[in-house]
């Protein structure tokens, strides 16, 4: 099997082929790189941290440990790339920021652990917003990355980086973190699947905290197959992470079992104004999808995003603004030289080692909790978190899922929203709701806008509805007819074409 | 309620920020955006709704455990900007020791 074959197909197939002898897991490691990404990688930039050696090295392992074995290493050789805010030790993890040039930390995440566990190989680390903090990927120290369907618009973010590379095709599978959005978003922008698990669900420790409350480790995809397997495999309790959760890990292997009789929320009231149409041209053919697969809709009114938003950025950054503490020029990341004292040390390596929009999220934060101010806004943010935990839980009771945008727009112009702080947040307005509630969300891909910009619909539903949602995703995916994927073993996927 | 530009300059203090005095001013009118836009919580009818003390619900408390896992101070020195083989090393913390 050639590397121009490999690099098309899903992380299982991938997986089976190395397994069976029918290609080694260097190829299957290397397909990614000598195909597309030296045609891609050049104008899209998905990739900050890359290193042949350590590629190598990972294959070599993978060949090792798969050898003979079918169930105990069902991603043996499939290429992963994963943010650049997961603890890699064979890469540095620098969150795109100044302050942590050239960190290498001593350990691997959980999730990178279990990934390579998994026989799977990290082929770089992905670009994303300093920090995790932006909806676009532009404020990345190393540059932009840009959206592989049009290099003049953004990848969504923050974990644009790797959402562009599983689109256009380095590696089947990606990682990401979303604290608001920055998994769906990006998936939505890129044309692939992205998932956001309940809080707890996947193990933080190894991820460098911004939100603590409220990030999740997602995944990046292209098959909901792939993403059911990745899922299975990530998560689960962690000693590690003292807010892991707890007790049995939702069952995803009824992944491709349908959608009969599912009740799916429609909140049209959230829709009527401030989204294109575009977007909303596509929650009505998805919601057609569901309902011709057997899925029954029920309307309902919901809260309207700005809450969400309110809420947000005031919980986000006061956690942030806690969380960025660490960052002090003493223990590792960089120190600016000039400082003939412990204060000047700290507030010229915090001063120029973060980007703008870093420091407006710590200064707001700071705000946010300091005397004086914490009633009016950081308590009052939390009381609205509880406000938007129930709206959510009096939705589940009626249905089984809700289906919402996941952005207001396609994607938008490279530079069109970095001037001007709160347009980038609204592009979160959609998505945020999950992560103050906690629960589960998955950005699913549509056929392209007759632009050809990639288009998607979000999935939200009840803690540990993993499966519920991975479920309407393969409906979605088949558009009724499973036959046409199934003769492409899997394979089919839009890809970007150029220009 | 806007932010004015005295306590941008004492939250960056706070922050232990150092922000140039010319970029206050910007800041401030940025960071006002956004205090405005969150004044939409007050429209919010928030009767009962307490605030969450910790993340998730199913948060139990655990038993104690001893993280058997440790990093060399090698390790956890290698990535220090400045060390000296048993300690990370940074400006003088007390002024004048000298008499």
């Amino acid at each position: 099997m050639s590397g121009a074959e490999l690099w098309r197909l899903s992380a299982r197939a991938l997986a089976a082929a190395v397994r069976a002898g029918e290609c080694t897991a260097e190829e299957a490691v290397s397909a990614g790189w000598e195909d597309p990404a030296q045609e891609w990688e050049g104008d899209v930039h998905a990739i900050v941290h890359a290193d042949r050696a350590a590629r190598t090295a990972g294959a070599a392992a993978a060949a090792l440990s798969a050898r003979g074995t079918d169930e105990a290493r069902p991603l043996a050789g499939v290429p992963v790339v994963v943010k650049d805010n997961l603890c890699t030790r064979d890469y540095p993890t620098t969150c795109c920021s100044r302050i942590l040039e050239d960190y290498r930390p001593p350990y691997d995440a959980t999730v990178v652990r279990r990934l390579r566990d998994a026989g799977a190989v990290v082929t770089g680390k992905g670009n994303m917003d300093e920090f995790a903090m932006g909806s676009s990927t532009e404020y990345s120290c190393y540059g932009p990355t840009r959206n592989p369907y049009d290099l003049s618009r953004v990848p969504g973010g923050s974990s644009g980086g790797p959402a562009a590379a599983v689109a256009y095709g380095l590696a089947p599978l990606g990682l990401g973190t979303d604290t608001g959005g920055s998994v769906r978003q990006p998936a939505a922008f890129c044309g692939v699947l992205g998932l956001k698990p309940t809080y707890g669900r996947l193990s933080r420790y190894g991820v460098v905290a911004f939100g603590s409350s409220l990030e999740q480790v997602g995944i990046f995809a292209r098959h909901t197959g792939d993403l059911a397997l990745a899922y299975a495999l990530l998560a689960g309790e962690d000693p590690f992470d003292a807010t892991s959760r707890p007790g049995a890990v939702p069952d995803v292997s009824g992944w491709d079992t349908g959608v009969e009789g599912l009740r799916f929320g429609w909140p049209a009231n959230l829709w009527r104004e401030g989204v294109d149409a575009e977007v909303v041209a596509g929650l009505e053919e998805a919601a057609g999808a569901l309902e011709r697969a057997g899925a029954r809709r029920v309307p309902l009114d919901f809260l309207p995003g700005e809450y969400s938003v309110a809420s947000y950025y005031l919980v986000a950054t006061a956690e942030a603004s806690s969380n960025l503490a660490r960052f002090d020029g003493v223990r590792y990341g960089r120190r600016h030289e000039a400082s003939p004292d412990l204060h000047s040390l700290y507030t010229r390596t915090r001063g120029s080692g973060f980007g703008r929009e870093v420091r407006r999220r710590i200064l707001l934060g700071t705000y946010a909790l300091s005397a004086g101010y914490y009633d009016a806004y950081y308590l009052e943010a939390q009381r609205a978190r509880a406000r938007i935990r129930l709206e959510h839980q009096a939705a589940f009771a009626r249905c089984d899922l809700l289906l919402l945008p996941v952005a207001p727009s396609l994607p938008f112009r490279l530079g069109e929203k970095t001037e001007e702080p709160l347009a980038m947040y609204l592009s979160d307005i959609f998505t945020i709701g999950a992560n103050l509630a906690g629960v589960p969300g998955l950005s699913v891909p549509l056929p392209p806008a007759a632009g050809g910009l990639p288009r998607a619909v979000q999935l939200v539903g009840p803690e540990d509805g993993e499966g519920l949602l991975l479920r309407a995703a393969r409906a979605l995916e088949m558009r009724g007819d499973r036959s046409r994927l199934e003769r492409r073993n899997e394979a089919e996927f839009a890809w970007p074409s150029r220009r | 309620m806007g932010i004015r530009r005295e306590e941008v300059r004492h939250v960056a203090e706070l922050a232990r920020l150092e922000l140039p005095e010319d970029e206050l001013e910007r800041v401030a009118a940025e960071l006002s955006a956004v205090l405005d836009y969150v004044r939409a919580l007050d429209r919010l009818d928030l009767e009962g709704c307490e605030p969450p003390s910790f993340a998730s619900p199913l948060s139990p408390l655990r038993e104690d455990r001893v993280d058997e896992r440790r990093l060399a101070p090698g390790e956890a020195l290698a990535m220090a900007p400045q060390a000296d083989g048993s300690f990370f090393v940074v400006p003088p913390v007390v002024e004048n020791l000298e008499p």
